[in-house]
């Protein structure tokens, strides 16, 4: 067991330090020079070596990733050039949008999937199995934003029934800025739902055949418990790393569905700094995002230590 | 891991387009909308880019089949030339990211040595949500078309490369890849011969999902306005740009959509049919 967390762990180091070479690639893959770039075109050749020296820039680039890694691993992901701030401050004041947006979606999609997922399986080939597949698959082929576009336009201007865009004024309490949520969440959430339907039926057909669902069975077990005791417990493993990888999507999907929704989260904070050419903000929201992913994949490893036995080996 | 331990000849891919029904209902689509885009100047022979002020924001009817925009410009033929963009970059980004993908793939796959650094790779480059990653390239290489393609060849290689790594891992065990390498066969034209002719079904069926992946990616970030030049119409642009007039001009957003949605939708049809096709195993499974 401890052998299996060891690993999990030099992997989870290996696959960071790699994460965060490709960052420091990416963000001096620009052609020209960054600091003029980010100061735009008025800004003096004064100007632009002051900032090319703040950077580091003047330095080897051996040095800068050196240095780059160091100033990571002491947590601090620099200065945005926009804020003026660092980077971790900027994140930090965004972030309530973007975390409480991909944890209702993801419940939403969790909600509508897991059930009928379990429930095409147990009827596989009938109607409602074929149905659910072909929803779950048109779900998978419209853009979120369209879907968002759309909603927003019907149940938010239409009928009134949502706050249009927004995430309230300054002084607005959580439950209002709640409130501005619901909508983003739902098309978050249908759109996610898809991936997860589709897993967790898959999961579950692997273990209806199974010699300990037939035994379960023919021992006169009825078919509610056989399907949620027996068969929903061990289809489990493969519904968890889904819900692991469906992170990538859900921020995929915030950074268009807060665009859509003029919600101030770290997806709108990303797409500015890409029009800003704010390359330290760039660079910080990418370490933190990749790192979240690489971060919530050890967990789900350590989580099936909990759900499958077998895996200690 | 489809097909990888029962070679599949071309002759039997194509058995597989005429006799899986829904793969040729999502080939057909794609044709007629491909149809459409090629030969957009022969179907409509107004000008995308012409103007007519007196005719802004004209409801979808006879003059007008899918409306006019704020300028006034056919709805219709905009939809049919953003087509074209829409769909090069989607068949631009299968076929990079399939090259990327093998390469990266194969060398995973067949060396031992580099099993290790390549897998971290692919699980490193996994890591980073495709929207994001692609708006972080594109604003390093900037703007453009081409950019565009190649940021997201990058985003999407790693799919196939996971693909080619599991299929060569597989394949290269097999007894004919030990016999060609006792009879002195060079190891290029192994890889070549004898391991990537027999994985041609399996990357297809992804490079199809790729192809759908890329073309809502397209789409998303061109409505966020970090992908092609706002004035190039792609199905992402034309809905960017009706989002002021939602309120008195749906059209505006409702026909891009639908278009994306139909192509995307008959790509990942085609992918599932064949992908069941290619591998009974993976069809009762997904």
């Amino acid at each position: 067991m401890n052998r299996y967390i060891l690993k999990r762990i030099v992997g989870m180091i290996l696959v960071m330090f790699i994460v965060l070479t490709i960052v420091f690639v990416i963000v001096r893959l620009a052609p020209g020079d960054p600091a003029s770039l980010m100061l735009g075109p008025d800004a003096t050749p004064e100007e632009a070596a002051a900032l090319r020296e703040k950077m580091g820039l003047n330095q080897p680039i051996f040095v800068q990733y050196i240095g780059f890694m160091l100033q990571i691993l002491r947590g601090d992901l620099g200065t945005s050039i926009f804020f003026n701030q660092p980077v971790t401050t900027v994140l930090a004041g965004r972030a309530e949008p973007t975390i409480f947006l991909t944890t209702f979606s993801l419940f939403i999609a969790v909600v509508i999937a897991l059930p009928i997922g379990i429930l095409s399986a147990y009827k596989r080939g009938s109607w409602f199995d074929q149905g659910a597949l072909s929803t779950a698959m048109l779900a998978a082929s419209v853009p979120s934003f369209w879907t968002g576009l759309m909603l927003q336009q019907y149940f938010g201007t239409e009928l009134g029934w949502f706050p249009v865009a927004g995430y309230g004024g300054p002084d607005s309490t959580f439950f209002q800025r709640m409130g501005y949520l619901i909508l983003p969440s739902i098309v978050l959430g249908i759109v996610n739902s898809a991936l997860i339907l589709r897993f967790s039926r898959a999961s579950m057909l692997d273990v209806m055949s199974d010699d300990y669902v037939r035994t379960a069975r023919a021992k006169g077990m009825s078919e509610t418990r056989v399907v949620l005791r027996h068969a929903f417990k061990n289809a489990l493993i493969p519904i968890v790393t889904v819900i692991g990888l469906a992170f990538a999507l859900l921020i995929s999907g915030a950074v268009v569905t807060e665009r859509v929704f003029n919600l101030p989260g770290i997806g709108s904070l990303v797409v500015g700094a890409v029009l800003r050419r704010d390359y330290p903000m760039i660079q910080g929201t990418l370490v933190v995002v990749a790192g979240l992913y690489v971060l919530i994949n050890f967990m789900i490893d350590m989580v099936y230590l909990i759900i499958d036995p077998r895996v200690k080996y | 891991m489809a097909g990888a331990s029962a070679p599949n000849t071309e002759a039997s891919l194509w058995k597989v387009l005429i006799q899986r029904k829904s793969v040729l209902l999502g080939l057909i689509i794609l044709g007629i909308i491909a149809f459409f885009a090629v030969f957009a100047p022969l179907i409509s022979p107004i000008d995308p880019s012409a103007m007519s002020v007196r005719n802004r924001l004209t409801p979808p009817g006879a003059a007008y089949w899918f409306g006019s925009d704020e300028f006034g410009r056919d709805q219709f033929t905009r939809l049919i030339y953003a087509g074209r963009v829409s769909l090069a970059v989607g068949l631009g980004v299968a076929i990079f990211s399939s090259i990327i993908g093998i390469f990266l793939g194969l060398m995973g796959g067949f060396f031992k040595r580099l099993d290790a650094p390549v897998s971290r790779l692919i699980d490193a480059m996994m890591a980073f949500p495709d929207i994001l990653l692609a708006i972080s390239l594109v604003a390093a290489f900037g703007g453009s078309l081409t950019n565009m393609i190649l940021a997201l060849s990058i985003v999407y290689a790693p799919r196939i490369a996971r693909i080619v790594r599991a299929s060569t891992l597989v394949i290269r065990e097999l007894t004919y890849v030990e016999a060609a390498r006792a009879l002195g066969v060079s190891t290029p034209r192994i890889l070549v011969n004898h391991i990537l002719r027999n994985m041609v079904s399996p990357v297809i069926v992804q490079a199809t999902f790729v192809f759908a992946y890329a073309m809502l990616a397209e789409a998303g970030l061109s409505f966020l306005g970090v992908g092609v030049d706002p004035s190039t119409p792609t199905w992402g642009t034309m809905i960017n740009a009706g989002r002021q007039y939602i309120d008195h001009a749906s059209w505006m957003i409702l026909f891009p959509g639908v278009a994306i949605t139909v192509c995307v939708l008959s790509l990942q049809i085609s992918g599932d049919g064949l992908r069941d096709a290619l591998d009974p195993r993976i069809s009762r499974r997904l």
